[in-house]
């Protein structure tokens, strides 16, 4: 049997003393998008981080392409193909938006499919405002610059999130209208979201965590509403 | 052509043209000309590698003055214990500045802010300390370079029978050239490392080091590159001062007033953080050397004031307020493109 492009194992973070996550087994299949649902607190952005690097864990609680990465530096798992849209977008404000979208490329260039021409052709008005602040740019137009400087690396898993996080609707309709040819590119795409009916639309199956802990699991057609809900709040709905 | 591209050409054309006149100075300015430029250059460089270190990577030392005195006391051991030319000590000065910057490195880098300053600071004064225990060099007293080693030095004949000058200034005339060289060269390669896929990453981390890492920028690396570089820089520069002043105590080449107070003046006022903003400050600083040396503490606590002045209503100091007013970039920092980036 083969292992799946990336999964975790028992996977436990801390943040000092306070523990954080309680042994998440996840697993992500190529070209899959998975989404992780949760309340605040549920510890989705801190598996995110410790799949990173950004956070520590221990070697073979993280497996990326059948290689142990739990305890190599963010830049390596970046090199690899791992990368990630950091909730809160966190752009360089001194940079321009096309130094934005290039220091994505910074740990691991290369003649894959996304090049700042490719981001420019998804999100034309990126091209007209290159020379802008990123930080200068509205919300969604930001959140784009986050996507598009994560894609620069041409990750083979692209991590998001709570890329929706403050949006209106009609933006978070223009971001995830964009996924498609995310997938299109080869790319497996991991969607930290709090908004379940979105989670859904999107994901070929989802986790739902809750303090630190994977509560269920299942492909969205197959999870009864109650059973999501169970999950997501820890009480019967 | 717009305006503001007008003017960038004009300064440009008008820093390009001082450029020549600074290389033809010790050819038809007066001896006192050529020291006192000599002074400007090598208080130049400094700011640019101290403007790398805190402007651009965040590092705030206030213990660079380690490395000057380190540069110095190689650049005499080379002359005295080795016997060799001093213009091999002075990248002797620069290796061994380079060296020691390592261990200060791994134990500084574990600190962050005010403790990371003080850190720099302290491990300075234990450089300083145990230097002036170095008997062979004069221990606390210092010592001056043997007689005639300057101009025994390599091409100071060559000088001095090609511009019919005394020894002494053809020496002058070296150390000076070797300082516009030194400090175009520092220049330079800053320009070109901020301008490198590195530089981004450096710029990067400047404004969250957080994020600069979830993009794959080390931080710890690019940061450890910069302080031995800067480390290196500083040790040549300080190599090369003290050949000029020919003689060395620990006072003098651990200067916190004229290795520290001054480079971060300069820089502060010039414009952190901006690459002409060194430039600026040393060209303000040496104005206002001239204008109030008369007036002894006084002009200490000018300098002082001006500072906190600039601090308070200029952030980015004098270059930064003029480049936000005009929209004049002299040395852009922009990144282009790599070919591969652009290609669909």
């Amino acid at each position: 049997m083969t292992e799946p492009l990336l999964a975790t194992h028992g996977l436990t973070a801390h943040y000092g003393d306070f523990q954080a996550l309680f042994g998440v087994d996840i697993k992500v299949e190529e070209g899959e998008t998975i989404a992780i649902i949760g309340a605040n607190g549920a510890g989705k952005s801190t598996l995110m981080r410790a799949i990173t690097g950004l956070l520590p864990s221990a070697s073979e609680a993280v497996r990326f392409r059948g290689e142990a990465i739990g305890t190599l530096p963010a830049p390596e798992i970046l090199e690899r193909g791992i990368s990630m849209v950091p909730e809160g977008r966190k752009l360089f404000p001194s940079l321009s938006v096309e130094e934005n979208l290039l220091i994505g490329a910074h740990a691991r260039e290369g003649n894959g499919y996304w090049t700042l021409e490719r981001v420019f052709e998804v999100v034309p008005v990126l091209r007209e405002r290159r020379h802008h602040p990123g930080t200068a740019l509205s919300g969604g137009q930001q959140q784009m610059v986050a996507i598009g400087r994560a894609l620069m690396s041409n990750p083979d898993v692209l991590l998001c999130d709570e890329v929706s996080l403050g949006l209106a609707p009609v933006v978070i309709k223009e971001i995830y209208g964009s996924f498609p040819q995310i997938k299109g590119s080869g790319a497996a795409i991991v969607v930290v979201e709090q908004d379940i009916g979105q989670a859904m639309k999107v994901a070929d199956r989802v986790y739902c965590m809750m303090e630190g802990w994977v509560t269920l699991e299942g492909c969205p057609a197959d999870l009864p509403r109650d059973a999501i809900h169970n999950a997501y709040f820890g009480v019967n709905a | 052509m717009p305006e503001t591209l007008f003017r960038t050409m004009m300064i440009r054309g008008f820093g390009l043209l001082a450029v020549l006149m600074l290389f033809v100075v010790p050819v038809i300015g007066s001896r006192a000309m050529v020291q006192d430029l000599f002074g400007v250059l090598t208080l130049l460089v400094l700011a640019l590698n101290w403007n790398l270190l805190a402007g651009f990577a965040g590092l705030v030392s206030v213990g660079q003055q380690a490395f000057v005195g380190l540069g110095a006391y190689t650049m005499f051991a080379c002359v005295i214990l080795l016997d060799v030319d001093p213009l091999w000590g002075i990248l002797a000065g620069g290796a061994v500045a380079m060296i020691v910057a390592v261990p200060v490195a791994i134990f500084t880098f574990r600190l962050s802010g005010a403790y990371f300053a003080i850190a720099t600071w302290v491990l300075a004064e234990i450089v300083r300390l145990v230097l002036a225990q170095w008997k062979a060099l004069g221990g606390g007293t210092g010592t001056s370079l043997p007689k005639g080693t300057t101009k025994d030095m390599w091409g100071v004949q060559w000088l001095k029978d090609t511009l019919d000058v005394s020894s002494s200034a053809a020496s002058d005339a070296l150390t000076y050239w070797l300082a516009l060289v030194l400090a175009l060269g520092t220049l330079a390669a800053a320009y070109v490392f901020l301008r490198s896929k590195a530089g981004l990453g450096l710029q990067a981390i400047r404004d969250n080091v957080g994020a600069a890492r979830s993009v794959g920028v080390d931080p710890t690396r690019l940061k450890a590159w910069i302080f031995l570089l800067t480390a290196a820089g500083t040790g040549v520069c300080g190599a090369l001062l003290f050949i000029q002043i020919t003689r060395v105590t620990p006072e003098a080449a651990f200067s916190v007033v004229d290795w520290k107070a001054f480079v971060i003046f300069i820089t502060v006022i010039g414009g952190v953080g901006t690459l002409p903003g060194p430039i600026v400050g040393v060209i303000v600083f040496y104005i206002l050397q001239r204008t109030l040396a008369d007036y002894g503490t006084i002009y200490l606590i000018v300098l002082g004031l001006i500072g906190i002045a600039v601090m308070l209503f200029a952030h980015r100091g004098l270059w930064g307020l003029f480049a936000d007013k005009t929209g004049i970039e002299l040395l852009p920092l922009r990144h282009l493109p790599p070919r591969s980036a652009h290609s669909s």
